[in-house]
C-alpha cells in the first residue's frame, strides 16, 4: 500500500516530469538509418504480422477470418492497474494510423511513442517489438498500411489513479524499456530463429512470465508460468520441466491446437494458435526448439 | 431442421438449469464428470484423426470413418443435463467452465451446433482419403476453440 502511494506521489511529481522529458530526447529515431532501409516488402510484412499477434488485440472483439484484417481496435483488457483497450490501427487516416509516417510508426513501435510524444502503457508490447529487426517493421508498416480502412473511433482506456496519468509512464520506460534478450545463453541456430519470434515477435512472455509490483515481465521469471492477467487460473509455464510435450507435438499445437493428448487450448490461447497457424511450418519448430532449449529453473 | 436443433438445445439448456438450480451443489458433481466424459470421448476420437492427420500414425479410411462417426454422435446428445446453474469454474469440482457460458447461452449453443456442423462434414469426408479428412478436421478444430476462447479458462 505504501509503495504503491508513494509511487503515485513520484509519478505525479513534476520534478519526476523534468526529470524523464530531460532523459528522453524527442525524436529517437535515427533518419540516417531509416535511408538505408529497402522499401516494404508485404510477405515479409503479412508473416511479420502474423508472427508479432497484431490481429489478437487490434481486430474487432469477436473477428473471424477475413475480418481479422480489419484492424478496428477494441479489443479489452482487464488487469489490476484498470482496463486496457486496443486502438484502431487499420490505415483510417483519422482513427487510425492512415496518416502515419514510417517515422511515427517505428517510434510506436520500438520506442513506445505516440505521434503526440506520449509513452504508451506497457499493455503494447513495445518491449517486445523494440527487439526486432527495423527492415521486419518497415514491412510491416507496408502491410498494415495496404489492409482495409475502418473509421470505428479508438475505444478508451479505464484505468484507476495513478495509472490514469501517462506521464508516469515515463518512468516506466525508464526502468524497464531497455533490455535485450530474456534468454541469453547459447542456444542452436534454429533455437536462435524461434528465440527471435518469440521475444521479439508473439510477446509469449506477456502472459506466459509473471509480473513485477509495477508491471513489467519477469525476466527472472521467463516463461515460468504466471496468474491469468485477466480472469481465473493460471497460464502454464512453457520451461522444459513443465512443458515435457515434443518438439513436434508443440510444433503440432501451434497449428493445430490439439495438445498431445488431442485435448483443445482454452482462453486466448485459441487465439494465438490462430496467428501461428498463419506461419510456416519451420517457424512453428524454431518456436519449439527455442521452448525445448530454455533453461529450466534450479531444482 | 437446425434451427429447430438450436432451439431445442437453448430451450433445454435454459429449462435445465432453471429446474437444476435449486439442487444442492453436490449434485453438479455428477453433471460436471458426465460432460466432461463426453469431451474425453471427444478427444479420443480427435486422436485418431489427428494423429493420422499429423503422420504419427498411417491413414486408415475405415478407422477415421469410425471416428468421424462418432464424433457426429457425441454431437448430438442433448446437453440440457449437463450445464446446470452453478457448475461452472467455482463449483466444488474442479472444472474449467466459464460463468460466461450462463450469461450467453445463445451464442454457447450456437457454439455447440457449429461443432455439430464441422463434425458432419468430417464424416463426409473421413473416409475418401487423407487430404480430404485433414482438410475437414480444420474446421472441427476450429470449432472447439471457438468454444474454448469464450468459455473456457486457461489451466
Amino acid at each position: 500500500m505504501w509503495k504503491r502511494l508513494l509511487t503515485g506521489g513520484l509519478l505525479t511529481s513534476v520534478g519526476g516530469f523534468l526529470l524523464v522529458w530531460a532523459i528522453f530526447p524527442s525524436t529517437p529515431i535515427n533518419q540516417a538509418a531509416l535511408d538505408s532501409l529497402a522499401p516494404p516488402d508485404l510477405v515479409n510484412g503479412e508473416r511479420v504480422f502474423w508472427a508479432a499477434g497484431c490481429a489478437s488485440c487490434h481486430a474487432g472483439e469477436d473477428a473471424t477470418g477475413t475480418e481479422r484484417l480489419i484492424l478496428t481496435g477494441g479489443r479489452s483488457f482487464e488487469t489490476e492497474f484498470g482496463t486496457f483497450r486496443a486502438p484502431n490501427i487499420s490505415p483510417d487516416a483519422a482513427e487510425g494510423i492512415g496518416d502515419w509516417s514510417l517515422e511515427t510508426f517505428l517510434t510506436a513501435m520500438q520506442h513506445g511513442r505516440s505521434p503526440s510524444g506520449l509513452p504508451y502503457y506497457p499493455a503494447f508490447p513495445y518491449t517486445a517489438y523494440r527487439l526486432a529487426e527495423t527492415q521486419d517493421m518497415v514491412d510491416l508498416y507496408g502491410y498494415l498500411q495496404s489492409l482495409p480502412a475502418d473509421p470505428t473511433p479508438s475505444p478508451q482506456h479505464d484505468l484507476g489513479f495513478p495509472f490514469n496519468l501517462r506521464l508516469g509512464v515515463f518512468l516506466w520506460q525508464a526502468l524497464y524499456l531497455e533490455r535485450g534478450y530474456a534468454v541469453t545463453a547459447p542456444l542452436s541456430a534454429e533455437a536462435v530463429a524461434g528465440r527471435y519470434l518469440v521475444e521479439a515477435m508473439a510477446h509469449c512472455g506477456e502472459c506466459h512470465s509473471p509480473r513485477t509490483a509495477l508491471g513489467a515481465v519477469d525476466y527472472d521469471n521467463w516463461l515460468r508460468g504466471a496468474a491469468n492477467p485477466s480472469g481465473q487460473g493460471r497460464i502454464p509455464a512453457l520451461t522444459p520441466d513443465h512443458l515435457t510435450w515434443s518438439k513436434g507435438d508443440i510444433a503440432a499445437y501451434l497449428n493445430d491446437g490439439f495438445t498431445p493428448s488431442f485435448d483443445s487450448a482454452g482462453g486466448h490461447m485459441v487465439d494465438v494458435i490462430r496467428n501461428m497457424a498463419m506461419l510456416t511450418p519451420e517457424d512453428r519448430a524454431a518456436i519449439a526448439q527455442y521452448l525445448k532449449e530454455l533453461p529450466a529453473p534450479a531444482p | 431442421m437446425t434451427v429447430l436443433t438450436k432451439l431445442t438445445v437453448k430451450s433445454t439448456l435454459v429449462a435445465a438449469s432453471l429446474a437444476m438450480a435449486t439442487l444442492p451443489a453436490f449434485a453438479n458433481e455428477g453433471a460436471i464428470g458426465a460432460r466432461q466424459g463426453q469431451f474425453k470421448i471427444m478427444a479420443l476420437n480427435i486422436g485418431v484423426l489427428g494423429g493420422m492427420a499429423r503422420g504419427n500414425i498411417d491413414y486408415d479410411a475405415a478407422q477415421a470413418q469410425i471416428a468421424a462417426d462418432n464424433l457426429v454422435a457425441i454431437s448430438q446428445l442433448n446437453q440440457a443435463f449437463n450445464w446446470p446453474q452453478d457448475s461452472d469454474m467455482m463449483a466444488a469440482t474442479p472444472n474449467r467452465a466459464l460463468p460466461a457460458i450462463w450469461e450467453n447461452p445463445d451464442d454457447f449453443a450456437a457454439k455447440w451446433m457449429a461443432f455439430g456442423t464441422a463434425a458432419t462434414g468430417l464424416q463426409a469426408a473421413a473416409g475418401t482419403g487423407l487430404e480430404a479428412m485433414q482438410a475437414a478436421l480444420g474446421p472441427v478444430g476450429g470449432s472447439c476453440g471457438a468454444c474454448h476462447d469464450a468459455y473456457r479458462q486457461p489451466q
